[in-house]
């Protein structure tokens, strides 16, 4: 479904992709965690276009992301993305965040646009909310809205770019167990978390970043158990101690 | 002193009216001529495209270092021979006014759109609409919410300087109680009467900004 291959990324002189290659079948669920500044934002960026990359290929669902003839708005209608800070639009009701993008991309009418809306706040449970504005909402529940606006478009595959790191502690449950959720369906995910627990519980595998390259890409358990480079080591005795 | 004589304020009333009328109609084609293309200004200045951004800045930077009575009195010099035809005063104003005004929505418009988190734009580009749906939907609704009250300050200003059309000899409150004044020979009555609107209206509209304020803010 999402295939990287040896992407590289210059910001000027800096570079903050350095040849990560990883890729994420159908229905799996693939985290990626690392230190902070080691590119992960920018690598799942890349993935649906919101950056654009130097080198290397990336296709989502066989269709090129680097390809100046890809409509690149056309493919990120198909395929969801979740905040750190959620991006909800401010000025509009939570169910018209769930509408506009359904209505201008897909070309749904308002009535399906809002029935289809409205059956998504109820599964992430926030069927009452449907009226409100994203600011009268918990980080929590603003959370599980944008979850709600990236499905509404049904899409292809599911990015997720630390999306419970600016949670307060008593909401981070609420979030994961949407994705876990989400996961157990079979959704196709890569996400960016540093949950290690959510990643033990529903990642297929675990992608390591550092200085923009990813280190180490094995199966959850060997990651977790028997992680081969010293860095992921580190890395991994570092957050599990906390 | 002690001469003076407030009952021709009565009969001053129409004139005072058709006067008031053009004003506020100048205000109001001004506000939201300016804003319109202000806002498109303020998109060219923010465009990557270097020349376009020049451009627009150099507009807005000439507009913004000439005094309005200046522009105002060129403007009716100039249209005349690039229209080919003369043009009333009042078109004449109605015309630079839009054109002067948009300078300074410009510049309210691009802090505007600069105060949206950048988040906000990736989230909408996620979604997969386009570049002028984004801005249509959600980068300049959020931009002008919250740049209302600065928007508004300014049209209290743009109200006030309209007053400067005297200076073409255009048909605006003021110059209806200048002339009724001479008429009457009243000029110092006119000239409170003219001010007392000027302040009821600049005072009811800023009581305004501060109501809309609470009423639009976005809810964070
Ligand atoms: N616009 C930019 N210009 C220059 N450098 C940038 C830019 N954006 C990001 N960087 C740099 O790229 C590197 C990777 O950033 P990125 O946000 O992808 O890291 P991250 O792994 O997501 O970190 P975090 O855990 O803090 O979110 C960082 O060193 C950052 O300083
Ligand atoms: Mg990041």
């Amino acid at each position: 479904m999402i295939e990287i291959r040896n992407v590289s990324k210059w910001y000027g002189q800096t570079q903050v992709l350095n040849g990560a290659s990883t890729h994420v079948a159908k229905g799996e669920v693939v985290v990626v965690c690392g230190p902070s500044g080691s590119g992960k934002s920018t690598l799942i960026k890349c993935v649906n276009g919101l950056e654009a990359f130097t080198q290397g290929t990336i296709t989502v669902d066989g269709i090129s992301v680097g390809d100046p003839k890809t409509d690149l708005s056309r493919l990120r209608a198909r395929v969801g993305m979740v905040f750190q800070h959620f991006e909800l639009f401010p000025h509009m009701s939570v169910l018209q965040n769930l509408a506009l993008a359904q209505v201008k991309v897909l070309g749904r009418s308002q009535e399906e646009a809002a029935a289809r809306g409205a059956a998504l706040l109820d599964r992430v449970g926030l069927r009452d909310h449907a009226a409100k504005f994203p600011g009268q909402l918990s980080g929590g529940q603003q959370q599980r809205v944008a979850i709600a606006r990236a499905l509404a478009m049904d899409p292809i595959c599911m990015l997720f770019d630390e999306p419970t790191s600016a949670l307060d502690p008593e909401m981070i449950g609420e979030v994961l167990d949407v994705m876990v959720e989400l996961a157990q369906e079979g959704m196709t995910m890569m996400v960016v978390t540093h949950e290690m627990g959510f990643a033990r519980r529903v990642a297929h595998r675990v992608a390591f970043m550092d200085h923009g390259e990813i280190v180490e890409d094995a199966p959850t358990a060997q990651f977790f158990e028997a992680p081969a480079s010293e860095r992921a080591k580190t890395f991994l005795s570092r957050i599990l101690h906390h | 002193m002690g001469e003076f004589d407030f009952t021709v304020w009565g009969p001053s009333l129409p004139f005072i009216r058709d006067g008031l009328l053009f004003t506020l109609r100048l205000t109001l084609i001004a506000m939201t001529g300016g804003i319109v293309i202000g806002t498109l200004l303020a998109l060219a200045r923010l465009s990557p495209i270097v020349p376009l951004s020049r451009l627009a800045g150099a507009y807005v930077d000439l507009m913004r270092s000439i005094p309005l009575v200046l522009v105002i009195l060129w403007f009716f010099l100039v249209i005349p021979y690039l229209t080919g035809a003369p043009v009333g005063a009042e078109t004449s104003a109605v015309i630079t006014f839009t054109a002067f005004e948009a300078a300074f929505y410009c510049e309210i418009m691009r802090s505007g759109i600069q105060s949206v988190p950048r988040g906000q734009l990736d989230a909408a580009r996620a979604l997969g609409l386009k570049p002028a749906q984004t801005l249509l939907h959600v980068i300049l609704p959020q931009a002008l919410r919250n740049m209302l009250p600065v928007l508004l300050t300014q049209t209290i200003v743009l109200f006030q300087d309209t007053s400067l059309v005297y200076a073409i000899g255009a048909k605006d409150m003021l110059k209806a109680a200048d002339v009724v004044g001479k008429n009457y020979n009243r000029p110092v009555e006119m000239i409170v009467l003219s001010a007392l609107i000027y302040f009821a209206i600049c005072f009811g509209l800023s009581l305004a900004v501060k109501a809309l304020q609470k009423r639009v803010a976005i809810i964070r």
